[in-house]
């Protein structure tokens, strides 16, 4: 793997990087902030969610910073009137599309999504709400799994798969049927390759997973056994 | 002709509401029906739901006593889950839903019905409100705040937030008490206090204007419901049901409150969403019977506290039959919730950490009945095997007078309303019944289904005009 390091501008600020990394890689590294969803370090990014989008000069559509890798001569720019537009309208499509009640949420106070609106000053969703009907899934002995509050960032797809290596959870149908399941779409309780790490629960950004016998506002996340995870397998991505 | 009188919306109460006086040929009130205009649904919505998330989701039924379905519906989980909670936890929660039952009687007192008792029924509408209050009696208007501000800063201080705190959870409550909130409390007392009995020699001042509404709001025999406590007093959140006679004498046993469905069922109305309650053994609508202030008082030996057993003495004076003395209950009443508030306060015990239970749930059903500040509360649930709610029922306090109210506004409106010369006094004193009960509309109608719609026009002989069903 080569080393060369290029150089390219976000904000108009002269910036480096490996050239193997992404501009929301070589951006963090230089304190500037793009907001993410589904990227986390330490799994592999997918760009599912679209919040980390950003302008490149004499690219006519917008790029997803976390799988973008920089380019010499680049020019980034990750703050503008239509970015924030574009990300203010991610989050009002997702709170339109499940059912997120915060005020009687286990996460209420310590959700990414929530805490994600409020930077982005999301006070209102223009979109009319589609109110669908999902069973929640509490048939696994510890913990619980609330689709109507799952927003598909698939963390919980890839750290049971990439870092537990129990591959219990993926994704079933299509388009805005979209649902994660887990194993052959069986209850949570009946999987035979979950292993009960609880993983998948703490990386959730929301209340979609979460621990049997919380009340609301009561579940908070940690996080911390992920970096620590990855550096001790030393597959730093 | 027959005429109706519409009165919408009925003002000055929580929720919404409207009245039909209906007229016979000779102008006089026929009949009467109280309508509950608006639908909730939570009964049906929390089908499927987390039991754990039950006491903040109910708690969301009302703003103004989201600490009432808490205590109901934490004790409703604390059954599922079967587990005796901490018995710190259980003064804990007694402390914020004193503190719950004192605001929300303010609330009531000085600014929904002080304006009719200070400045009088017939007073200009536009002015008889709480700020027409304060023009006339600052003082008056300024201890209601201040009353309020004191209960709503209890239930702050010990739940993180004045409106749905999340503390209370099944098996106890989420944090203890420390001892710099519990100071912070006993400060506030001794004002709140003095506010609470200045404002009952106040109104015992001026009740004797009111003869002729004492004699007509709802003034008729029925049963009263409440909790008691092991020595038959006032009792606000654990304790037995007694049911009584309008003497105050029990017609039953003391029972225990998750036997409730022995005793007590509901009938739907075609006018109203709010079910009406009755006591079984009598039927519908013969058991009707009432809940709240009113009734606690008049099912009790003795409240328990000094100054609130010096005031229960002159409430036992008092015609126990009419729903205008609500008012004079519910100001003993937070006297007895100050007092209580800060005997619970001196337990040695209070600063305790040992406040929540864990527990997986051991039950698939749960009842929890506590007395909310309008009466007698119960939150029924049932969950399957993995805590999901299958199915929940509510009866609030305000559903127990349905039957009463109307009965009520029936009465009032054949007392004080001449069709020939109508005054604007005359219909605030059928919205002024319905004031007395503190009736809570917004918490109070849950089922969701078949809403049947029935309207008959009828001529006055009686006789089928025309006829809509859905």
């Amino acid at each position: 793997m080569t080393n060369r390091v290029l150089t390219l501008q976000i904000n108009g600020q002269e910036v480096s990087g490996r050239e193997d990394e992404t501009i929301l890689e070589v951006a963090r590294e230089h304190d500037i902030h793009i907001p993410t969803l589904c990227q986390l370090e330490g799994l592999s990014s997918i760009g599912a969610c679209r919040l980390c989008l950003v302008e490149v000069a004499n690219v006519p559509k917008l790029l997803t910073a976390c799988i973008t890798p920089i380019q010499e001569g680049m020019e980034v720019h990750t703050e503008s009137e239509r970015l924030n537009h574009y990300r203010r309208l991610v989050i009002e499509m997702l709170f339109s599309e499940g059912n997120h009640i915060c005020s009687v949420c286990v996460s209420n106070g310590h959700c990414e999504l929530q805490n994600m609106a409020q930077l982005l000053g999301v006070d209102h969703v223009h979109l009319p709400y589609r109110n669908p009907q999902r069973r929640v899934d509490a048939s696994h002995d510890r913990f619980i799994f609330d689709p109507n509050r799952c927003i598909l960032c698939t963390r919980c797809v890839r750290v049971c798969d990439e870092v537990e290596g129990a591959h219990t959870w993926d994704l079933k149908a299509r388009g805005i049927q979209s649902q994660v399941m887990t194993d052959l779409n069986q209850p949570w309780g009946d999987s035979t390759s979950c292993t009960s790490c609880g993983k998948c629960v703490h990386l959730c950004p929301t209340g979609a997973l979460f621990e049997k016998g919380k009340s609301v506002a009561e579940m908070s996340k940690r996080r911390e056994f992920l970096p620590y995870l990855t550096i001790m397998r030393g597959k730093h991505r | 002709m027959t005429q109706q009188i519409l009165i919408d919306p009925v003002t000055r109460i929580e929720g919404h509401a409207r009245i039909t006086l209906q007229l016979d040929d000779s102008g006089q009130v026929a009949d009467a029906q109280f309508h509950v205009t608006q639908l909730r649904g939570f009964e049906k919505f929390c089908e499927g739901r987390p039991f754990t998330e039950m006491p903040s989701l109910m708690a969301r039924i009302c703003g103004i006593c989201p600490v009432s379905h808490l205590m109901a519906s934490a004790k409703a989980c604390d059954a599922l889950l079967a587990v005796k909670i901490p018995a710190v936890a259980v003064k804990l929660r007694r402390i914020m839903n004193l503190a719950q039952i004192a605001q929300s009687h303010a609330l009531s007192f000085f600014y929904l019905s002080a304006p009719d008792l200070l400045l009088g029924m017939d007073e200009d509408p536009a002015k008889r409100n709480v700020f027409g209050v304060h023009e006339v009696e600052p003082t008056l208007a300024r201890d209601g705040i201040k009353l309020r501000q004191t209960g709503q800063q209890i239930i702050e201080l010990l739940g993180g937030k004045r409106i749905h705190p999340a503390w209370v959870v099944p098996g106890g409550v989420s944090e203890p008490l420390n001892a710099a909130k519990r100071d912070q409390i006993k400060a506030m007392l001794p004002e709140a206090l003095t506010i609470a009995q200045r404002t009952l020699d106040w109104f015992q001042t001026v009740i004797d204007r009111y003869t002729e509404e004492i004699s007509a709001f709802a003034n008729f025999p029925t049963l009263f419901m409440g909790l008691v406590n092991p020595s038959g007093g006032l009792e606000l959140y654990d304790g037995q049901l007694r049911i009584t006679d309008p003497a105050g004498v029990p017609i039953t046993d003391d029972f225990d409150p998750q036997d409730y469905a022995r005793y007590l069922a509901e009938a739907a109305e075609s006018y109203s969403y709010l079910k009406s309650p009755y006591y079984k053994p009598l039927g519908y609508p013969d058991g009707l019977y009432r809940v709240g202030p009113l009734a606690r008082l008049n099912i009790i030996s003795h409240c328990g506290t000094p100054l609130a057993d010096q005031a229960f003495a002159a409430f036992r004076q008092l015609d126990r039959q009419s729903s205008f003395h609500y008012h004079f209950a519910r100001l003993v009443e937070i006297l007895y919730c100050l007092e209580s508030i800060d005997r619970l306060l001196d337990e040695p015990d209070i600063l305790s950490e040992h406040v929540r239970a864990h527990a997986i749930p051991n039950n698939n059903e749960g009842i929890g009945v506590s007395e909310a500040p309008r009466g007698t509360l119960i939150h029924h649930y049932q969950i399957d095997s993995n805590g999901l709610m299958t199915s929940a029922r509510l009866m609030i306090a305000t559903g127990h007078n349905n039957l009463a109210m109307n009965r009520g506004v029936l009465q009032v409106a054949r007392r004080f309303v001449q069709a020939d010369h109508l005054s604007e006094g005359m219909l605030n004193r059928v919205e002024a019944v319905i004031r007395t009960f503190d009736p809570c509309l917004s918490c109070s109608t849950h089922a969701l289904g078949q809403m049947p719609l029935h309207i008959k026009l009828l001529a006055p002989d009686g006789h089928l005009l025309d006829e809509v069903r859905r």
